[in-house]
């Protein structure tokens, strides 16, 4: 019984990576646009940093509170290409071969999350290196430094599922743009830009407990860079949301995907 | 003695959407390693059938078995031993040949190094060892119909599906698919086939079931199918238009008339005594015939004449109460 467990658990890792592995051929086809993406974030970055630096209400270097911001921003970004893929693949004739092939069915969703996981990985290194490059620093040594870069990949990881899930929703390609409108809100609903202190009061206590406040308030703090000096509980407590939170939204939304995917044939 | 077992075994099977009856009572049997047709108009319920088949649809009610496993509770048993060759091409289109067939190899489980020589070997038996590395997005149709046939026998099935295999190909394309489908029966291979076409289904089928409003209205072979619609037939091509009348009335009861091609049709019940009577009829009075034979049915007349009894084309309960 266990080994036939074991021997399952062992087909879904190798399905996802075959699955992984396509995205990862298809993406090989394309570079211009995989470097698009890796450079759409650089573009916000400096231009947050140029342009309308010093608004952030915040005391302390303005790059060295914008930069983790921006890391948190980044994992909210591309969420649009996520969602479309699998739109895409949903309406196309090659997920019919999938679904009558003795593949583990999550695996189509896992190679997506898995390959856009990647492509996060090289965007967060581009970003980080970008910061560097304009005078940001973590002042806390590497491994509160990788502990930061863990709580970004945990958040785009939850940010996918919930991606893939609502793409799965959504069905067509067309409502993904409806859906993607949702991105915004949520990226700019934070404290990536600013401090929740500048705000009105209610809009105050919604940035405060956006989940991706919580990655970039922790983020923050893990590297030494200025934050806000709001004394709330889901301040004080960021680490722990920032652990809470996405958790809390994979539990939720990659059972859903992948029972979605199941249930494709109803 | 061995008793050929039962491939594909179909009872009663019924699909919903919400009114329309996809599926109305389907029932099928297939014996193993032979090639059996399924012939219909569009929304007859054909691509339905297949995608029930291959698991990719779930049936309302009804058994429905394939290489001795039931397609709802045994589904990862069924996907083990099928090949499909859907309408449309189930390829990723972004990716080289080869690459789609490693990609389906391994997810297969047949582990990288025998998935890349599986990948190889069905390149150059489908003649597109050249093209491997092209996206699949560049092929031609007839080159992504092979391509996706290759996919669908990565596994060398016990079973395979071709829905409308043929549909939009050129007749090279068309001849390819054929011959493709002869080397696979002769090897052994099952094989469902659904078609519009008559021709294609009277080619290649060794049994047919006629499909429309979602159930089977006739079945057996292509030659059993002719009789069921009645005897043979006479055709006369009469040289002078003019006379065409006059010749219909010879012929008796039952005569068509194709003016366009100066064509007469009569049923001929008693073969070679009719076309006697006939010649005779017509030369006595004068009537000059370019061409005069006897024939069987075609499909084609078989199919007119089935949907037609069963009602023709049905969009609801309702009016097939009303006929």
């Amino acid at each position: 019984m266990s080994t036939a467990t074991a021997g399952r658990v062992g087909w879904a890792l190798t399905d996802s990576w075959t699955m992984t592995r396509r995205e990862l051929a298809r993406w090989a086809r394309q570079p211009v646009q995989v470097a698009v993406g890796l450079v759409f974030p650089v573009m916000l970055l400096l231009m947050f940093n140029y342009l309308v630096g010093g608004g952030s209400g915040v005391d302390g270097d303005n790059t060295e509170f914008l930069v983790p911001g921006m890391l948190a921003l980044t994992m909210a970004f591309g969420l649009e290409g996520t969602m479309l893929a699998v739109t895409q693949d949903l309406n196309k004739g090659v997920i019919d071969r999938f679904r009558s092939m003795p593949m583990v069915p999550g695996a189509v969703l896992a190679g997506r999350n898995a390959a856009d996981m990647l492509q996060s990985v090289a965007a967060l290194a581009v970003m980080t290196g970008v910061g560097y490059a304009l005078g940001w620093r973590w002042h806390n040594g590497t491994a509160a430094a990788l502990a930061a870069l863990g709580l970004l990949l945990l958040l785009r990881f939850a940010m996918l599922w919930a991606g893939i899930q609502l793409a799965m929703v959504a069905g067509r390609p067309e409502m993904v743009q409806a859906v993607q409108i949702l991105v915004w809100p949520v990226g700019f609903l934070s404290n990536v830009f600013a401090s929740p202190e500048s705000m009105p009061g209610w809009l105050g206590a919604v940035v405060e407990w956006n989940p991706m406040s919580a990655t970039a308030t922790a983020v923050r703090g893990l590297f030494g860079n200025p934050g806000g000096s709001t004394c709330t509980w889901a301040a004080e407590h960021a680490e722990l949301l920032a652990v809470l939170w996405p958790v809390a939204l994979t539990a939720v939304f990659l059972p859903l995907a992948v029972r979605r995917f199941a249930h494709l044939s109803r | 003695m061995d008793t050929v077992s039962d491939a594909i075994v179909v009872e009663g099977v019924h699909k919903r959407y919400g009114d329309k009856r996809a599926l109305d009572g389907l029932d099928l049997t297939v014996r193993g390693g032979t090639v059996h047709g399924v012939l219909g108009p569009n929304g007859a319920g054909k691509t339905t059938a297949v995608r029930v088949l291959t698991t990719l649809l779930r049936h309302d009610e009804g058994r429905a078995e394939v290489a001795g496993f039931d397609v709802r509770s045994e589904a990862a048993e069924v996907r083990r031993r099928i090949g499909l060759l859907g309408q449309h091409a189930a390829l990723d289109e972004e990716l080289g040949g080869r690459q789609n067939l490693e990609m389906f190899g391994r997810l297969h489980h047949l582990g990288a190094r025998r998935a890349g020589l599986r990948a190889g070997e069905l390149l150059e038996r489908f003649g597109l060892t050249d093209t491997g590395r092209k996206a699949v997005a560049r092929y031609s149709g007839g080159m992504r119909r092979r391509l996706d046939l290759a996919a669908s026998l990565i596994t060398d099935p016990e079973v395979l599906f071709l829905d409308e295999p043929t549909t939009g190909l050129d007749p090279r394309g068309r001849a390819e698919v054929w011959s493709s489908v002869r080397s696979l029966a002769s090897g052994g291979t099952t094989i469902l086939l659904t078609t519009q076409y008559l021709e294609e289904a009277d080619q290649l089928a060794d049994r047919i079931s006629v499909v429309d409003g979602g159930r089977v209205i006739a079945q057996g072979t292509a030659d059993e199918l002719k009789a069921m619609v009645g005897g043979d037939r006479v055709d006369v091509v009469v040289r002078d238009a003019g006379r065409l009348g006059e010749a219909a009335a010879l012929l008796g009861e039952g005569v068509t008339v194709d003016v366009d091609r100066r064509l007469l049709g009569a049923p001929a019940p008693d073969r070679m005594r009719t076309l006697t009577r006939t010649v005779r009829a017509l030369e006595e009075a004068g009537i000059e015939a370019e061409d005069i034979a006897v024939r069987r049915p075609t499909l084609d007349e078989v199919f007119l004449a089935l949907t037609g009894q069963a009602g023709g084309p049905r969009t609801s309960p309702e009016t097939k109460v009303a006929a």
